[in-house]
């Protein structure tokens, strides 16, 4: 016993109310770096940012955490503590409670005018009868008569269960929106991916097939739903003043049996409207210009590409990018490395020149343009290193193994050509849109958790556990003329004041009713005394807190 | 869609008016405040009979008379108040109603020359919970004898209109695709709501703090607790305004998860001001367990103020310093 005794006390330890308060506060004060501080999940960027401007405390920020903090040690500690200490605190309140819904109301007090509401009135009604009166008129309490040893009838009724059952279903709730909230974390994932809005298609067939993936836990990319997904327009409508009215892509998808049918369902995909598939959700993240190039090369083949350019200004879609090209029928990799072409620059949908300097004035393609600049020589494509869609290896320029041999502005139809005789024309544009695949196996049970959590929380809230006592002592009481006394208290056990005025209504309507009895039997007498009820402050409570 | 400039021109007067109104109303309870005298002398023959045991705990006050009266719970209605500053009191009162009406006025205006609900950048934001906090307290005062708070409830109302007015002033226009959804009505609406409230139960808060503070060591807020109502009737207004805002925030912040799963791919991304929303919550969620302790007044009510200062950075500062998905505030 004494090996458990320490045990016994860390667990009482844990699960107390100060316990559960620090660890909430805790909790509080762990999230908020989440807030304050970039987060690699979030933003990964800012992260580098803060990183370099903050060269001293950002490493020590790094190792504690600080740059992750949903996912790091100290956080989850936190949550997991608070958790078990919430189990430790509701098993045995669940198990008070449905001891408490089977168990009769308690004893009436013996004096019912030190409750905080009490009232009294005398009457020629019987003690039994209008204990049985009183009680009729109690219907939706929860009740037990007794008879006393002095002969008095009591009724002891209770009302409000609902408030605690309520605090117990909102704390389960959160138990289980965690558990939900973790499943999904593990068998759920994300991924990004453009798509050409011409036709081009996405399959979600694995990892591989997305720009960035962030797979939960337990996922590693291999067995994902397959569907596939062809982007057959996009169209975006802009208020005068560039702001965006709307966006909306024309798409399709297979997904199951349609998959080897071949067959495809339509349907479109807007801002606020994702495509709910089986298990997986299509978003529509964002947009842009694939300016399409045709090189014909000095042989006379041809090789045409559209590939997405970023966008660098929000409000008027200027766009930067750089579409790159193999010289077709070269079969020698080094002669390959002198002979690629990378057509880099900005593209504009409407287009305003100063100068020669291009920019643009308008999101909607009116006038598109771009400046380009013809890079010729070795792309890196070779070199092994990853390299950005959007932009040359600089590495390359820098050491001469790219260089510049033609820089000229052009609108759709225009071309420019080389010195070898290559010729470089700018046929038009298309569009792209950025997709998200979502899935998250869980997100139901989340929801059913939340609503749970709302219920619970309206109900421990707002439903108030009172207690009614009724007495009725036979009239041994010379001073009340041998009449039965009749009396009634009344306590809020929960800190909420409000009880009294339903404890006034109710004790008026109770003595009234017992009075009612008599007057069926003989010649009316006088309504009950007054009814002196006061809400004296509500249950004794701890006032002088410090 | 077209802005209705006349309309929002109105609105913008609106708006002008109300905080006019609302100054006046302050500056008149800043004299009931100033001149009046201390609380709870007119209710001390209400005391009844059932709370001997509270007026016979220890309590050092100077306050001169009726220091007991305060074990009385939230007064009922408000009985006619006497002298002067009774009636400076009800001409506050009476102009913060006028006021909310101008406002009202402002956001409806607002919402017609717009064609969307009127709380879709900081500015219309702001004035919506300026708006809400202002009925919210309208209710209390109607209830219950309350309104020497008016002050302290007055003051950030007319400081958040203040800045909404200016630093966050946006012209009327429309909403970008993100915010064109059913969502922001019961999203953003709920949480306007919910923190109107909240600013009214920590303004009682910080009431009660200043009382009781002043009940442990007279020599403090000598001048302004003695005036404030007593302090079980702040408490009180304070819990029952936080347990009424607190489901309407919880239903709020699950709404705002919905609405995300629909708009971003996900219900909960740890976004700056999803976080900050949580860190409120759970402080909310101490305030209520603290207060159910027995003893655990005053940190209770500490509590409560870390919480709504928590609502205000939320507004503020994850919307105009840091950046995140919530960042279309229409500012900067």
């Amino acid at each position: 016993m004494s090996v458990l005794a320490p045990l016994r006390n860390t667990w009482r330890g844990l699960t107390s109310m100060r316990t559960a308060l620090i660890l909430l506060f805790l909790l509080a004060l762990a999230a908020l770096p989440g807030a304050l501080l970039p987060q690699y999940d979030l933003n990964p960027e800012t992260v580098a940012r803060y990183k370099t401007e903050h060269p001293v405390i950002a490493p020590v920020l790094d190792r504690l955490g600080f740059f992750d903090v949903f996912s790091s040690v100290w956080f989850a500690a936190i949550y997991l503590l608070l958790f078990v200490s919430l189990v430790g605190c509701l098993v045995p309140r669940t198990a008070d409670h449905l001891r408490g819904l089977r168990a009769e109301p308690v004893a009436t007090p013996r004096n019912l005018a030190r409750l905080p509401h009490h009232a009294r009135a005398t009457t020629a009604t019987a003690p039994g009868e209008g204990v049985t009166a009183a009680r009729a008129r109690l219907r939706g309490w929860r009740i037990a008569t007794r008879v006393e040893a002095s002969g008095a009838h009591t009724v002891s009724a209770e009302k409000g269960y609902l408030r605690e059952a309520g605090n117990l279903v909102f704390h389960f709730a959160l138990l289980l929106l965690l558990v939900a909230f973790a499943v999904g974390k593990l068998f759920g994932y994300e991924g990004q991916v453009i798509v050409l809005a011409n036709g081009g298609q996405f399959c979600n067939s694995g990892l591989f097939a997305y720009d960035s993936f962030k797979p939960g836990s337990a996922v590693d990319g291999t067995e994902l739903d397959p569907f596939c997904l062809r982007v057959d327009g996009f169209t975006a409508e802009y208020e005068q003043n560039r702001q965006a009215r709307s966006f909306s892509a024309d798409v399709a998808y297979q997904q199951g049996a349609a998959l080897d049918t071949g067959e495809w369902t339509g349907t479109t995909l807007r801002v606020n409207h994702p495509v709910r598939l089986d298990g997986e959700r299509v978003y529509l993240l964002g947009h842009g210009y694939a300016p399409r190039f045709t090189v014909t090369f000095p042989d006379g083949q041809q090789r045409t590409d559209a590939i997405q350019w970023r966008t660098v200004d929000q409000s008027t879609l200027l766009s930067e990018g750089a579409t790159k090209f193999d010289p077709p029928g070269v079969t020698d990799p080094a002669q390959r490395r002198t002979r690629q072409l990378a057509v880099t620059g900005l593209f504009a949908p409407t287009a305003f020149f100063d100068g020669a300097l291009l920019t643009s004035i308008f999101p909607e393609p009116r006038d598109p343009a771009v400046a380009v600049d013809v890079l010729r020589g070795d792309l890196g494509n070779d070199s092994g290193r990853g390299q950005s869609i959007f932009s040359v290896d600089r590495s390359m320029v820098d050491s001469g193994r790219l260089t510049r041999v033609a820089r000229e502005n052009l609108r759709p139809g225009e071309d420019l050509t080389l010195d070898d005789g290559t010729t470089v024309r700018f046929d038009g544009v298309e569009q792209w849109i950025a997709i998200q695949v979502s899935h998250d196996p869980a997100q139901e049970w989340v929801l059913v958790a939340a609503v749970l959590v709302l219920a619970g929380l309206g109900l421990s809230l707002s439903v108030k556990r009172r207690r009614f006592w009724v007495r009725a002592a036979p009239g041994a009481d010379p001073a009340a003329d041998g009449r039965t006394v009749v009396e009634v208290g009344g306590l809020a056990r929960t800190d909420q004041a409000g009880y009294g005025e339903e404890f006034t209504r109710l004790a008026a309507e109770v003595l009234r009713t017992v009075e009612a009895v008599a007057a069926d039997e003989a010649p009316a007498h006088p309504p009950p005394a007054s009814v002196a009820a006061g809400d004296g402050g509500g249950t004794p409570e701890g006032r002088d807190s410090e | 869609m077209n802005v209705d400039a006349t309309l929002a021109g109105y609105s913008d007067w609106c708006f002008a008016g109300a905080v006019v109104v609302y100054v006046l109303a302050l500056l008149l309870h800043g004299a009931q405040f100033a001149v009046g005298r201390q609380g709870g002398t007119r209710r001390r023959e209400l005391v009844p009979a059932g709370a001997v045991e509270g007026s016979a705990r220890p309590r050092v006050t100077v306050v001169p008379d009726g220091p007991h009266a305060n074990v009385h719970p939230l007064p009922g209605p408000i009985e006619p108040s006497t002298g002067r500053t009774g009636r400076w009191g009800r001409m506050a009162v009476a102009l913060t109603v006028l006021g909310a009406l101008v406002h009202l006025a402002s956001l409806v205006l607002r919402g017609l020359a717009v064609e969307r609900v009127p709380w879709g950048n900081m500015y219309e934001f702001g004035s919506a919970i300026c708006l809400a906090a202002v009925v919210s307290w309208l209710v209390m005062v109607r209830r219950h004898d309350v309104a020497r708070l008016g002050v302290f409830v007055l003051l950030p109302i007319v400081l958040l209109m203040f800045v909404s007015g200016t630093l966050l002033y946006t012209q009327a226009a429309a909403l970008t695709p993100p915010l064109r959804s059913y969502w922001i009505v019961i999203h953003v609406g709920t949480i306007f709501i919910a923190s109107g409230m909240l600013l009214v139960a920590g303004m009682a808060s910080v009431g009660y703090l200043l009382r009781t503070a002043h009940a442990t060591n007279p020599a403090r807020f000598a001048g302004i607790a003695a005036r404030l109502p007593e302090e079980g009737v702040l408490d009180r207004l304070a819990y029952r305004v936080t347990v009424a805002a607190f489901p309407v925030f919880t239903f709020a912040i699950i709404t705002g998860a919905v609405w995300a799963e629909t708009a971003w791919g996900r219900y909960w991304g740890w976004d700056p001001k999803e976080t900050v929303a949580l860190v409120c919550w759970v402080i909310y969620a101490c305030y209520l367990h603290a207060r159910a302790t027995a003893g655990w007044r005053r940190g209770a009510a500490w509590v409560n103020v870390l919480g709504f200062a928590g609502v205000i950075f939320n507004l503020f500062f994850v919307n105009l310093v840091v950046t995140g998905l919530h960042s279309y505030a229409g500012v900067g």
